[in-house]
């Protein structure tokens, strides 16, 4: 009785499987198809728009790490860099380079990916674009843990880590115990993390209220979220952290992007929604811990970066590689340009992004607020 | 009258008790899915139809009994060797933002693809082969949310079928939409279901579409047991309807196609003003109703 049904003559659709060709175009799905010939040949789809958008990031990203490589109070040429880095010179420029800005640009671009990655883990599990550690208490769960470490313990970089991770897990365990069994779904889940987020907030405060001066001092500069004098230990510390976790997330993206049809939905096409949503929750907490730990709460990378990446690339899923970069820019750029738009002053890159990331939360708090009442 | 002469379905359940936390909705199921058939499940709400719809395709595990898939428990399969035996369309499912109809469609082939085998010539064939047998091709490269509500169902439905299993399970197909589009879904059910030999296990609310299109009728009743199992002209009666839903109705032929047709019973609402009918309240009402016969 419809008039669709008579679709059957409908040219749309090429004949499937040109077999004879590496590089083919579906037609009736978005993207190109690489393909090996044979029956059991491997075949793999890539997204032509995403693929230009993730290298266009990447080539940004190395820009801005020769900037910030080779500007500073101490000027270097990108050859001098070069020789620096592979060991050809022993003089002041292996020094700033490698052992200043090398790693403090890494632990940026480290700290900047895992954040990202996090957040887009978070806002895809959650289903909320608002769903991310920074907003719903985990990374100031994360920054609970770390500063009872600092202040309590006056621990090392890795029991610092570890700090982190249980106070990030113990946030995530009680901000699901106040879901009352509902999941992590939703904009009740970005209500309640906000108020997670504000206590610990206070236990923060707190804990520094208890502290000496000079581990109060040490603390407060710690909170503001700084990559200011981050050594070859941090560095070390989140690329290990990125090197573990990057992977299981990145395998685990096309289950991801079946959970976000639903889980039932997913359930019903073959994916273990359980294990999945527990094994990327674990990632993305352990993510923006370690991220945390290092670098102390660095706001909004979490947030911004993932959702730029989706709309940039346009792809209906949870875009990880462009996100992680994505991250690694924007974190690695505004550390430069609070390095050298301000100096002599000294300004921590959290306030930069801070500054930035609270325009884009406004923003995305009344366009997601509007969506919500609909 | 299905189910008896022949051997063991492909999907039966055994001794059902299916429960959500602490609330026990349904007990002691036992369900044959006549293998062929378009089997739809019915009852009044929260009888437990979607429920025992989830049991059967392994969504939600059983307190007590179990599944039986192809002979084995369906707990024991991987769930991506359930998603190639059985397809299930869910009441809500959430179109990832932005996405175009032919990638959603393609998301069905998942339970049948890997990590180096993302878009095989069996994949292509699939899918074009399910969007065309929905009507949706030439809406390949629209996006999603563009779609109206009944253009949105085929695509999902399509998105089922490129999952080539010869199991379909579909909770509410036709709910949100008007009554052309429910028409027009189940139509299409029918047709998968006559052409293709698949077995349709469907949950619907109108007795009628259900009777029209079943050729083997699930009733459940209120608290989650089985009233009647069988063919439409078999299991359908007054007495049942009655029973299952507190309703009283005739039942007719469908004069289109002769199937049972429930008309429900005239209610006495332009009798004489009768103070005992008001004071009764609504249950007492209800069984006077009963005995009102339309004219």
């Amino acid at each position: 009785m419809s008039p669709v049904r008579q679709a059957g003559s409908a040219p749309a659709a090429k004949p499937p499987a040109a077999t004879g060709r590496f590089v083919y175009r579906p037609g009736v799905i978005t993207g190109t198809v690489l393909r090996i010939p044979g029956a059991r040949g491997a075949s793999v789809r890539v997204q032509g728009r995403a693929l230009a958008v993730t290298a266009a990031i990447l080539l940004a990203l190395l820009a801005v790490m020769v900037v910030s490589l080779t500007t500073g109070d101490y000027e270097l040429t990108v050859a001098e860099v070069l020789r620096a880095l592979t060991g050809g010179d022993s003089g002041g420029a292996d020094f700033v380079v490698n052992t200043l800005r090398l790693p403090r640009l890494l632990t940026a671009v480290a700290v900047g990916a895992a954040l990202a990655v996090s957040g887009a883990l978070l806002t895809s599990l959650t289903g909320n674009a608002l769903g991310s550690p920074d907003i719903i208490g985990f990374t100031n769960g994360s920054a609970v843990g770390a500063l009872t470490v600092i202040i309590v313990v006056h621990g090392s970089m890795a029991q610092i880590a570890f700090g982190a991770l249980i106070g990030g897990l113990a946030t995530a365990a009680a901000v699901h115990l106040l879901m009352l069994g509902r999941g992590l779904h939703g904009f009740r889940l970005v209500v309640i993390g906000i108020g997670v987020s504000a206590l610990l907030l206070a236990v923060n405060s707190y804990l520094i209220t208890r502290a000496t001066f000079q581990e109060a001092l040490e603390a407060q500069a710690w909170l503001i979220g700084s990559l200011g004098n981050r050594g070859w230990t941090h560095a070390n510390a989140i690329l290990i952290a990125a090197a573990v976790l990057l992977p299981p997330a990145f395998l685990l993206s096309r289950r991801l992007s079946m959970v976000e049809m639903g889980d039932l939905t997913a359930t019903a096409l073959g994916v273990n929604v359980t294990r999945t949503r527990a094994v990327l929750l674990l990632v993305s907490v352990a993510l923006a811990a370690f991220a945390t730990a290092v670098t102390g709460p660095i706001w909004f990378i979490a947030l911004a970066a993932p959702q730029l990446a989706r709309r940039l690339t346009r792809t209906a899923g949870p875009a990880l590689l462009p996100a992680a970069l994505m991250g690694a820019l924007l974190l690695a750029a505004s550390d430069v340009a609070a390095q050298r738009l301000f100096a002599p002053a000294l300004l921590p890159v959290g306030t930069a992004t801070g500054t930035i990331g609270g325009l884009y939360l406004i923003w995305l708090l009344i366009t997601e607020s509007r969506k919500s009442r609909a | 009258m299905t189910g008896t002469n022949l051997p063991t379905p492909r999907l039966r359940a055994e001794d059902l008790t299916l429960c959500y936390d602490q609330r026990t909705v349904a007990t002691h199921l036992g369900v044959d899915i006549p293998d062929h058939s378009f089997t739809v499940i019915i009852g009044p709400n929260a009888c437990g139809k979607s429920t025992l719809l989830k049991a059967l395709a392994r969504m939600l595990r059983p307190r007590h009994g179990r599944v039986l898939l192809d002979g084995a428990a369906i707990a024991s399969y991987r769930s991506r060797e359930v998603a190639r035996r059985i397809g299930l369309l869910p009441q809500t499912s959430t179109a990832p933002g932005g996405i175009t109809v032919g990638d959603l469609v393609a998301r069905g082939r998942y339970p049948h693809q890997g990590m180096l085998r993302q878009w095989s010539a069996e994949d292509e064939a699939a899918v074009v082969e399910a969007m065309r047998q929905t009507g949706v091709l030439e809406l390949a490269d629209r996006p999603v949310d563009d779609l109206s509500g009944g253009q949105r169902q085929r695509v999902w439905l399509s998105m089922v079928l490129a999952q080539q299993t010869s199991l379909l399970l579909l909770d509410e197909p036709t709910t949100f939409l008007d009554i052309a589009h429910q028409v027009d879904v189940l139509d299409l059910c029918a047709e998968l279901h006559a052409r293709k030999g698949h077995t349709v296990v469907a949950v619907l609310h109108d007795l009628n579409q259900a009777c029209r299109y079943a050729t083997h009728l699930i009733v459940m009743r209120p608290g989650g047991t089985i009233a009647a199992q069988g063919a439409p002209a078999d299991v359908m009666t007054a007495e049942l309807v009655e029973d299952v839903f507190g309703l009283p109705c005739r039942i007719i032929d469908d004069p289109e196609t002769g199937t049972p047709l429930m008309v429900p019973a005239a209610p006495r609402r332009f009798a004489p003003e009768d103070p005992e009918d008001t004071a009764d309240g609504a249950p007492a009402a209800a069984t006077d109703a009963v005995m009102a016969e339309p004219r």
